[in-house]
């Protein structure tokens, strides 16, 4: 038989229908659904009098829009209320299961799919938003898609699709003694650029990437999106299916045992033909800041503010003098003399327990900085926040100075209350470093939650080991 | 969907690579739960000095001068030619939203994200492939155009795939042939699918034979 990547065995067992042209139909196992970009698509179901194919195969909850202090008051801004009451009662009139406000499963909805087991192996996921990329981590096909394909997906439970290319990321191992999943991730886009992956499925290999835990591997996969490729898959081994064992929604007993062997299969095989492989050496891998106003403008916490004038192609010198412009950086500024406004520890990127608990190690017993206005720790679900305080983690925040809130998207893109005012400089675990993404006029520098933690501690970036 | 024909538009030039969907359609107007009325909030940051909020007059907001889509130059435009990995970033159906809204029906770029792209096809929107070399003639073109005080409009036809420029010059571009069908007969993506009830019936059927777990 003719070897296979994971992609390719992905994509065949979902194919409904395939014209001569290499126009799929692509069924959808499970469509994860939020309250910013499935209200025009409900709509659209009810003005053509259409029904929802297979209502169980639908989960949805709201995180872009809710606050993440003050739950008691409800939403105060009247707009983003309209928007989580609009998802409320279209979730109730077609029987759509939500996790709403007051549940504790409720959550960023890329964390909420794998912590409930609702997004599993080998499954096609979809949602509206372009981070869903991250459910590919346990060997699931799954991509953001726009609102009209949230209506299509709605009413047919399919996709229209072409078949993307194979791309291989291959990180060897291991890891320097440090080095996150988030570094590695910065690091892959660095090399590759945020197009590298346009039009391409990413599969993410090697030591490097299989030594991380399931939570790692989420981190990865999430930014496959910010290298350009809609999807970024991890083959599936014992850290996956353990990882899914006894969650609500995993399959149970017998089911169990027949899922397990299908899982098992979901690994590219060997020589399968790739359309393009990158090599990385895992080893060099040093932990990441990006400086500029894209993530691909990444360096290293040893390196210094890159400067235009070495910059030989046009289009990229003009594009690195804007960012610096907006930024309001100096080339050739030390990364660690860059002082820091505010910290956010959270986002579909950063918000699970490791996460947290990465970044408490780097806080206990210490106080942020006196120049740090705000330090926000935004834990991904009800559940994980339940769980940290089990650990005694919000204590530690707490204690050296941090905000411990509730879940959301938060200011990762500041549809609610925490945002940066303009000109303010944050240190954030989330995956987007774009102009205005945290607040116009904001600025943004992506880290991992050690590094986060480390800036709060000195009020500018620093080596996570000096603290 | 608005089927898309012949047609001829004054072209803007955005001459930045990498213009994420919230540079196009900035996260505060998101909150909308219409697909309409986002044209006045098209690039909000880079047009307006201000900081929009939605609800608000967009009319009697100060405009960034220094904004191409504020040059007088450009009023009607309805081609955009932009730089590599347009609309890369967040899915946001709302940046084609706001786009075609502006009154765009076009975008000529050397590549786009794949998301933005898709999107695009599902709203009347043209994104158009060229080559790097060929997008810079028509921005060195443009901006000759605009030296010389003379309009800069370029003629689209989907039907043979091709753009000609102010001097006759015709240039061919390629287009998927399913994605080129629907746009130009304006079809309904959901309607061509429920075309395939039966396939899409007995998937599941079989599915649900191999992988229980998927259908419980
Ligand atoms: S946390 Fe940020 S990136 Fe993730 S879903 Fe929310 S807004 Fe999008």
């Amino acid at each position: 038989m003719q070897t296979r990547t994971l992609y390719d065995k992905l994509w065949d067992a979902h194919v409904v229908r395939e014209d001569e042209n290499g126009t799929a139909l692509l069924y959808i196992d499970r469509h994860l659904i939020h309250e910013v970009t499935s209200p025009q698509a409900f709509e659209g179901l009810r003005l053509a009098h259409r029904n929802v194919w297979r209502i169980n195969a639908n989960i949805a909850t709201a995180d872009h829009n809710v606050p993440t202090t003050g739950l008691e008051q409800g939403i105060t801004d009247p707009v983003a209320k309209i928007q989580v009451e609009t998802l409320d009662t279209n979730c109730d009139e077609f029987g759509i299961q939500e996790f709403g406000m007051g549940d504790i499963r409720q959550g960023i909805v890329h964390v909420m799919g794998p912590e409930q087991g609702a997004t599993l192996p080998g499954m096609t996921v979809v949602c509206g938003d372009s981070h869903t990329s991250t459910h590919g981590a346990f060997g699931a096909l799954a991509h953001g898609i726009g609102t009209s394909e949230v209506e299509h997906v709605l009413a047919t439970q399919c996709l229209i699709q072409r078949k993307s290319k194979n791309l291989l990321i291959d990180v060897s191992g291991p890891l320097s003694p440090g080095i996150t999943a988030k570094d590695v991730v910065l690091a892959i886009i660095g090399e590759i650029g945020t197009a590298g992956g346009t039009g391409h499925a990413i599969e993410f290999a090697g030591e490097g990437i299989m030594s991380l835990s399931i939570e790692g591997r989420m981190t990865v996969c999430n930014m496959a999106i910010e290298a350009g490729a809609r999807s970024g898959v991890i083959a599936v081994d014992e850290k996956t299916i353990d990882y899914f064992e006894g969650r609500p929604f995993a399959p149970k007993g017998e089911m169990w045992t027949q899922a397990v062997a299908a899982w098992k299969t979901l690994h590219s095989d060997a020589g399968a033909q790739f359309d393009r492989t990158v090599k990385i050496d895992g080893a060099k891998i040093k932990p990441q800041v990006t400086w500029g106003t894209s993530p691909e403008m990444v360096v290293t916490i040893d390196d210094k503010v890159p400067d235009p004038a070495t910059e030989n192609d046009s289009v990229k010198r003009e594009g690195m003098i804007a960012a610096l412009k907006y930024m309001g950086l100096a080339a050739n500024t030390p990364i660690t003399a860059i002082m820091l406004d505010k910290i956010f520890i959270g986002s579909c990127t950063n918000s699970r327990i490791e996460d947290l608990r990465a970044a408490a190690v780097v806080a206990k017993g210490k106080k942020v900085a006196s120049n740090i206005k705000q330090a926000l720790v935004v834990p991904g679900s009800g559940l994980i926040k339940a769980q940290a305080e089990a650990e005694g983690l919000d204590q530690i925040f707490i204690d050296a100075g941090f905000e411990w809130r509730s879940p959301g998207c938060s200011m990762c893109l500041a549809m609610n209350a925490d945002r940066l005012e303009p000109g303010e400089r944050c240190a954030s675990t989330s995956n987007r470093n774009f102009e205005g993404r945290q607040g116009k006029g904001g600025r943004t520098h992506l880290v991992s939650p050690a590094m986060a933690a480390a800036a709060a501690i000195a009020g500018h970036f620093s080596h996570i080991n000096k603290g | 969907m608005q089927a898309f024909s012949t047609f001829k538009g004054i072209v803007v030039p955005l001459d930045r690579a990498n213009v994420d969907t919230d540079a196009i359609i900035p996260k505060q107007f998101l909150k909308s739960v219409k697909r309409s009325g986002f044209g006045p909030n098209l690039f909000d940051e880079w047009r307006y000095l201000d900081q929009g909020e939605p609800g608000i007059d967009n009319s009697k907001r100060p405009l960034n001068p220094d904004f191409v889509l504020n040059n007088p130059r450009y009023k009607g435009a309805s081609i955009l030619l932009a730089r590599a990995n347009f609309g890369c970033g967040s899915s946001r159906e709302h940046a084609p939203w706001a786009l075609e809204d502006f009154g765009f029906r076009v975008i000529i770029a050397p590549s786009f994200a794949d998301i933005f792209f898709n999107n695009s096809f599902k709203n009347g929107l043209l994104p158009i492939v060229l080559d790097e070399n060929i997008v810079d003639e028509y921005f060195s073109a443009e901006n000759n155009a605009e030296i010389n005080a003379e309009t800069y409009e370029l003629t689209v036809n989907l039907a043979t795939q091709t753009i000609t420029d102010p001097d006759g010059k015709v240039q061919h571009f390629e287009i998927d042939a399913f994605r080129k069908h629907c746009l130009l007969n304006g079809l309904d993506d959901i309607g061509l699918t429920l075309q395939h009830v039966q396939a899409i019936k007995s998937y599941e059927q079989k599915r649900k034979q191999q992988a229980p777990w998927l259908f419980t």
